[in-house]
This record gives C-alpha cells, structure tokens and sequence, in this order.
C-alpha cells in the first residue's frame, strides 16, 4: 500500500502510545448544509492501542458517528475532510496513511486492516440473502479462496460468536432475532481478521440479557483474538464495561480523554461529570441525579470560547473569551477545561481515591 | 378504598398470520389514587399493551378493566367518557405522537375546548400557558406558536405530557416516556414527572425497559416485572431492586450494567440455562419461563402454572420454588389468590 509517512505531532501530544495502531490528528470533518457548515468533527486527536477498546461517549449529534464513519472512510459526499491526519499501522509495522488512500486501497482497509458494525443489525444486513450469501461476498471480495474454504471459514466465524453455526449459515436475517442478528454482524466483521473493529452502538435496541451476553462476547472475542475496538455509545454504562480508555466527544471535540477508572472516578471535564450524574443507578443508594441543563450546540453557529461553556455551572469569563485545550490532569488523562483543578478538588474533597 | 384502577385477570389475545398469541395473559393488579407502579420488561412482555389497556385504547379479550370498582367495558357511554378524561397516555416517540402540522397550542388546546373545559380562545390559553409552566417550557409564549420541528425531543416529549394534564387526568399512563431522548436530558424530565406526581397527586404507571429509571421513578412506589405477558413479580420499588424474588428478576438485575467500573465488572451473573426468548406463538407449558430458569424442577415447572402469589407483606412472586421456600420461612400461606394483593395497596 502507500505512503507511509512521519507524523510529528505524535511525539508531541501526551496522549501518545508507542503501540498505536491508529493515529488520528487534528482531524476536522464538515457537512455542507443548506444554512451553512455543519462542523462535525473539530480537531481531533487520539491514539488507539494495539488490543485496547477504546469508548467513544457523547449525546445525539455529539460527531461520535462522523468520527467513526471518516475513520473507515465511509463519509456522505456532503461531507468534507477539512484537514488532518489518520496514521494507521499493518501488523507488518507498515505505516497507511488512511486518507491518502486511492480506492483500490481503501477497499484492501476496509474489512482486513479495518472492520465496522452498524448500529441498527437489522438494516444492515440484506434482508433477501441468506446469510450465507452475503458471508460469502465479503470473502470473495477481499480474500480470493475456495467456496468450500469460505464456508469453512463462515462457519468458524459463526462458531466464534456462539451461534448455531450451519443452520444460521442458511437463514435469512428476519428468520434470526436481534441478538443473533448482532453476532452474525460480528462473525461478519471478524471474517477477514481486521485489526480494528468499529462498533457503533452495538447493544443499543437489545433486550437487557441479550444485551449481557453481547457484551459478555465482545470482551471475549477481544481477549482470544486481540483485536483493537473503537466504540460509540450514549451509554456510559456500556463504557463502564467494555472500555479500556474513554474518551467524551462534546460538539465534535474530544473533551476529555482517559483510562476508564480515571474518567469515571475522577472525570476532569464538567460535562463527563454531567453525564455520569444523569445516569440512574440501580444498585447504588439514591445518589442525586442531575441533568445538563441546556441542549447541545448548534454545529452550525458555535458559541465562542468553550464549547460546553453556556451549559456549564463551573464556566468562567476565561471560558467565554477562549477555547481550552486539553491539559494533562493526570497519567494519560486530559481534559479540555480551563477549571479541571477545581473539579479534581472536589473529587478530592468527596475522598475519592 | 375503592382503587383507582384495578386489573382483573385480564388477557389480550391477538391474531396474528402465524397464529394466535397472548400478549397478555391474566394479569391483575390495582392502582390506588396517588400511587405509582413501574412496569418493566423486555420487548415483547406485553407491557404496552397493558398500558393500553389501562387507557381503554384496547378492549382485553378476557378478565375486567375496573375503574373506581367499576368496569370500564361495561359503563354508559357517558361514564365512559369520564373515564377517558380521567386516565391519559404519554407516549414513546415525542416526533410520532406530535401532529406535526399543528402549533403547540393547537395540539393543546383541541382536548380543552372539545370537552368544554375552556369557553373560547382566551379561556384556552390562560389554560394552555399555566400547562406549559407546569412542564417547565417556559416562557410559554415563546413556544405557543411552534411546530413540532422547532423543538428538541425534550421539548416535545414534555408537550406531550402537557397534552395529557390538558383534562386534568387522575392518572397517566407513561409509556417508555423518556426512553427516546438523551441521557442529560432524560433526568429533568423524569423529575418533571415526579414532580407532577407530588405536586398534583396524579397517579402514574409508567413503563419502561429500563430498571435503573423505574427504581428512580417508582421510589416510594411499586415494580411489577412482566415477562411474556404475565406479571412474575410485584413488590415496592427498593424491595425489588435489592431482594428480588423471581429468577427472572434476578436475571435481569444480574445483566445491566452500570455506570461504575469497578461494580459493573464484579457483579455476579445469574446463568440461565437458555438465552433465547420463546416465542409468543409457541409458549412453553407450566411456568413459561422454565426453558431458562436456573431453580427449574423437573414435573413442577413444566407442567403446573404458577400463580401469581403473595409471599409476605406487599411481595408477590409467580414462582413455584420461591413461593415454597419463602412460603416454609414465613409459614404463611404460599397460594394467596390476588384479592389480598388488592387489598395491600403501596407504602407511602
């Protein structure tokens, strides 16, 4: 494939690991709209670890989905890659750089190197093929190999998620339900072995115990076959679970970004904390829940300074007049808040560890 | 007391292609003025239709909707338009449930001058501004003359529940009510419904898929946990959460998981013993949930239904093992018909 090339902003950002198999920097993405642009995506950074799952947490039009979409290049046409850079590394140790891919490329990325699963498991599977059928395109597509080869492979791959593999193997999608659906998605996506698997929202529409054993599968699945997993979800809970670090996007911005302990124990940023005290809990005693007041942004005309600065109780005039970045408040722990000590004291002050 | 609203043994078959199903299947419980009961379930458990039937949206095929003892399938015509007042529906989806063709104030003020609780425009409006100040979408003017488009869903699930006060109802029915709109913005308006609760003592029963929103909601209030159109379980909303009786319950409490590492991680599992749902068209015989039940018996589970039962003061299982065993510690009889969960009311 092509262009490996040097990216010095990773030796300058704290939140850097020499195991990345994904770099994203400073990476803007915009929608055309009729009022104006819609910025999605503003400035991004992150490293995704060799093995690692990383949460991408954020409410509705948070830019979690544009981000995962320009990560497998899979963007409307409306949309547009302003600027940066995404700096993938092969298991050869070859470095890609993904949006300088041509199309011949891109499709060798796409389910080998980079494999995504939608959100809604019924609409993305065609519901007049068997799964057979559509199992079969994606090797033929990618891997040329014998039918009985594929089928093998198909039927492994069914195995891996605990499905009854030969009969699923020859059903249609409405004959299945929603959480084998989910597992066929992921037999799917694991079928060329990519290193990086995007899930995004993968339980949401489930039922709780069918939610459970997704769940309880994806942490397995990543632990026998060390795939990195990038995933979204409005569900703090689900990163609670699965994740290894979170990062919170807020108006298209990482706000915070940090091992999952750290950010649920001691969040940085107001609107991390915001969001885990919005979040009813069933087993704690009846802690107080508060929402954010306010609703978010509009993409198209952004208020000026901090992002999260007119719904935010610990704003500042410093947060009016500009934007903050993200600060090192911790071991691989930032925070883009002007006020992070103040928040950090009084986790402090509440004897959190 | 007379109860508000009292199920009796009420069933719901409906036909489908492939069959006739049961959504839901001889459930009886009551609602007494003030009160609030949660019903949770997975899909499929029969919860909307109950609350369906609650509204008198749907006629049950089988058993009696009582309303103040008396049942609603049964009234003059007139009577039943009281009752129609009296008991209202807030619905899942705000972007559904809204016509979208009409201003705030047209959705809100039809119900009040069809049933003549205003006279005229004026009248409507001193109405229509105090509703909105009542779900905190304020200043009131500035959403009169919006369309549902010009809201966030926040916005528009709280019209929907302005739109039930409209006649002054004793109770709502909330239906997955704030399951469609975000997690900030999701607590302000649960509070809002609690406080419609303690301020205008209006009764609720609210459904929802989401255990930790219904131990929320149903604090001081009760839980009823619905699996494939029977009530398994209902006892006061902590008691539920914290000494659940049915397997299924504990089942479900075992799998959500939560926002806190360290807990989610470390919670025990309960193993059941088959993951898939039945179907509706096929239930299995006996207890329905015996396919997956980890206390199955062989000979008992599958053969003899259970019913649901009192096991003690305001607890109610349909468990054949649970119902024994809680039955021997108690020595107190294990097959109390639901006339004494009637008469239990809810702690308050």
């Amino acid at each position: 494939m092509s262009t490996s090339m040097p990216s010095p902003a990773v030796a300058e950002s704290p939140f850097a690991y020499p195991d990345a198999v994904l770099s994203v920097r400073d990476l803007w993405v915009e929608y055309r709209a009729y009022r104006g642009m819609v910025q999605a995506v503003r400035g991004v950074s992150f490293d995704l670890r060799k093995g690692e799952s990383l949460a991408l947490i954020g409410e509705s039009g948070s830019g979690k989905t544009t981000l995962s979409l320009a990560l497998i290049r899979l963007l409307t046409r409306s949309a547009l890659v302003r600027r940066g850079t995404m700096t993938y590394r092969r298991r050869d140790g070859k470095e890609i750089s993904v949006l300088s891919l041509s199309p011949d490329e891109l499709r060798r990325f796409r389910w080998k190197e980079c494999a995504m699963v939608f959100q809604s498991a019924l609409n993305s599977l065609n519901p007049v093929l068997k799964v057979w059928d559509q199992m079969y395109d994606t090797i033929k597509v990618h891997e040329p190999m014998s039918k009985q080869e594929a089928r093998e492979r198909a039927l492994e791959r069914l195995r891996l998620v605990q499905l009854d593999a030969e009969r699923v193997l020859n059903s249609y999608p409405h004959e299945l339900s929603g959480g084998m659906r989910q597992r066929v998605l992921l037999a799917m996506a694991l079928l060329l072995n990519p290193q990086i698997l995007l899930l995004d929202e993968p339980t949401t529409a489930l039922d709780i115990l069918t939610q459970r054993s997704i769940i309880d599968l994806l942490r397995r699945l990543k632990e026998t076959l060390g795939f990195s997993t990038i995933f979204i979800s409005h569900d703090l809970s689900l990163a609670a679970e699965l994740a290894d670090r979170v990062a919170t996007i807020y108006a298209g911005q990482v706000v915070e970004i940090g091992e999952v302990r750290a950010t649920f124990y001691r969040p940085c940023h107001p609107y991390t904390l915001g969001l885990m005290r919005a979040v009813p809990s069933l087993t704690a005693s009846d802690s107080e829940m508060t929402s954010i007041p306010g609703s978010p942004p509009d993409l198209i005309d952004l208020p000026p300074g901090c992002k999260f600065q007119p719904r935010c109780g610990y704003a500042t005039e410093q947060c009016t007049a500009s934007q903050p970045e993200l600060y090192a408040v911790g071991p691989h722990h930032g925070a883009a808040c002007f006020n992070w000590q103040v928040l950090s004291r009084e986790h402090e002050d509440a004897g959190k560890p | 007391m007379t109860a508000l609203l009292e199920f009796d043994r009420v069933g719901r078959r409906f036909t489908t292609p492939r069959g006739p199903i049961k959504a839901v299947d001889d459930v009886s419980f009551s609602v007494f003025p003030g009160d609030v009961i949660c019903l949770v379930g997975e899909s499929g458990c029969g919860k909307t239709t109950t609350g369906k039937m609650v509204t008198g949206l749907v006629r049950p095929t089988s058993g009696r909707v009582l309303f103040e003892g008396r049942d609603i399938w049964a009234m003059p015509e007139r009577e039943f338009k009281t009752y129609r007042k009296a008991v209202q529906i807030v619905h899942q989806d705000p972007y559904a449930s809204l016509n979208p063709v009409h201003t705030v104030y047209q959705t809100l003020s039809a119900p009040l001058l069809h049933h003549k609780l205003a006279h005229g425009r004026e009248e409507a409006m001193t109405q229509i501004v105090r509703l909105l100040q009542i779900v905190e979408l304020t200043p009131p003017q500035d959403f009169l003359e919006k369309y549902p488009h010009q809201l966030s869903g926040g916005q528009r699930q709280r019209v929907s529940v302005a739109r039930a006060l409209t006649l002054n109802p004793r109770l709502i029915v909330a239906d997955e009510a704030v399951s469609m709109v975000d997690v900030s913005i999701r607590v302000s308006l649960l509070n809002m419904l609690l406080r419609l609760r303690s301020e205008l003592g209006v009764t609720f029963i609210f459904i929802t898929h989401d255990l930790g929103v219904a131990k929320h909601f149903a604090a001081g209030g009760r839980i009823g946990v619905m699996y494939l159109g029977r009530i398994v379980e209902l006892q006061p909303a902590t008691q539920l959460i914290h000494s659940p009786l049915h397997p299924y319950t504990k089942a479900l409490l075992a799998a959500v998981p939560e926002a806190d590492p360290d807990l989610t991680r470390n919670k025990e599992r309960v193993k059941l013993r088959s993951l898939e749902i039945p179907s509706l068209l096929h239930l299995p015989s006996g207890c329905t949930f015996h396919p997956r039940c980890p206390l199955y018996e062989n000979g008992l589970c599958d053969v003899e239904r259970p019913e649901l039962a009192a096991v003690g003061e305001q607890r109610a299982v349909a468990c054949h093992v649970v119902a024994r065993e809680l039955g021997q510690a108690t020595t107190e009889g294990s097959s109390v018909a639901a006339g004494s969960l009637r008469e239990g009311g809810v702690a308050r």
